[in-house]
């Protein structure tokens, strides 16, 4: 690969200087080793620093460079530059604040990952090492853990859009799943109490907007199927 | 009134079933009109009139319309708890649904029977 001319067009905002969001159209002389889109993005925001967003691992672990790119939710770090169509569009994650240019804020989608309790909840005294579970038991939590809360697959949904305070998402119901699959979990009934609501699990319609998205290649409208798949053992 | 978020209503999962069981009650439906069509393959008003006058195609047809109305009644309901906020406007339009759908109800009952 050799130099080249990338062009952009991205989302600007700062709310202390403007009056209203616009898009800036830059380009980019690019290395042959910048491969990746936040390579890009280390370039632009070497030339002008005002440029904002959030970056911190860049290998696809961290999950915090989400953002809308030409259209989809993806990872920057995670983005082949080459695969893109020109100019690249980029804009912040649908549906939530923007806090400035491509950060948003994300305590919404936090308050529902809460929501949810994501961790382990088990009143037996601690065995001396470690709970253990069976391997095939360990299995099913495969395609759940791996999630990084990076938001690119609540902020595609619409009705994470419509009901951001009253939907968990996807991100929140894979994480929920993963709880109620643990066997070392005790309180399965108290967490699918808890999602037995027509908004908080009912709204998704499984337009499958998320697995779309998914920079880690999971499935949250899987993982939602058999939450109300076990309500459905659990009722019938 | 402080404007709290409240969630926690406890249901869903009936409708959630009921929407994928009337679905399957409509696809049947479908499968049998069209082998009775086909079978019969009516041609005059008397006969359209004659495969309506069997007790069971009359029974299946209102199944049809039920499923068709609950189904309905689930998926308008929805597009209201999406797109309309204030709780007032969507209890008011909630209401209107169910009775224009029971409406219709009786009035597939009353063309069914009239038969």
């Amino acid at each position: 690969m050799s130099k080249r001319m990338v062009q952009f067009s991205i989302y600007r905002y700062d709310p202390d200087k403007d009056d209203a969001p616009y898009m800036q159209d830059v380009s980019v002389e690019l290395e042959p080793t910048d491969r990746k889109l936040l390579d890009a993005l280390t370039k632009l925001k070497a030339h002008d620093d005002t440029l904002s967003y959030r970056r911190s691992c860049r290998e696809g672990v961290c999950g915090s460079d989400a953002m809308n790119i030409n259209g989809k939710n993806g990872l920057a770090c995670l983005q082949d530059i080459d695969e893109l169509k020109q100019p690249i569009v980029l804009r912040p994650l649908p549906g939530l604040p923007v806090i400035r240019d491509l950060i948003v804020d994300m305590t919404q989608f936090f308050k529902q990952y809460h929501s949810i309790k994501p961790y382990l909840i088990n009143n037996d005294p601690p065995p001396e090492r470690e709970r253990l579970q069976s391997p095939e038991d360990r299995e099913e939590l495969d395609g759940l853990y791996e999630c990084i809360l990076c938001a690119c697959c609540s902020t595609s949904c619409p009705s994470f859009w419509w009901n951001p305070d009253k939907f968990v998402g996807p991100a929140g119901l894979l994480a929920a799943y993963r709880f109620i699959a643990d066997t070392r979990d005790q309180a399965t009934s108290e967490r699918l109490d808890n999602l037995e609501d027509p908004y908080r699990l009912f709204r998704c319609h499984t337009i499958m907007n998320c697995v779309d998205v998914c920079p880690k290649g999971l499935n949250p409208t899987q993982a939602i199927g058999k939450i109300k798949d076990m309500m459905v053992r659990r009722a019938v | 009134m402080i404007n709290r978020i409240v969630v926690g209503a406890h249901y869903g999962l009936r409708d959630w079933i009921a929407q994928r069981a009337t679905a399957v009650i409509m696809a049947l439906y479908t499968v049998i009109m069209a082998a009775v069509l086909l079978i019969v393959r009516p041609a005059s008003f008397e006969a359209w009139q004659g495969i309506f006058a069997n007790g069971f195609i009359k029974f299946v047809t209102f199944l049809f319309f039920v499923s068709l109305f609950y189904h309905a009644w689930i998926g308008v309901r929805d597009i209201w708890m999406d797109y309309v906020k204030p709780t007032g406007l969507r209890l008011t339009l909630h209401v209107v649904t169910l009775a224009a759908l029971v409406g219709y109800a009786a009035w597939a009952a009353a063309i069914l029977w009239r038969l």
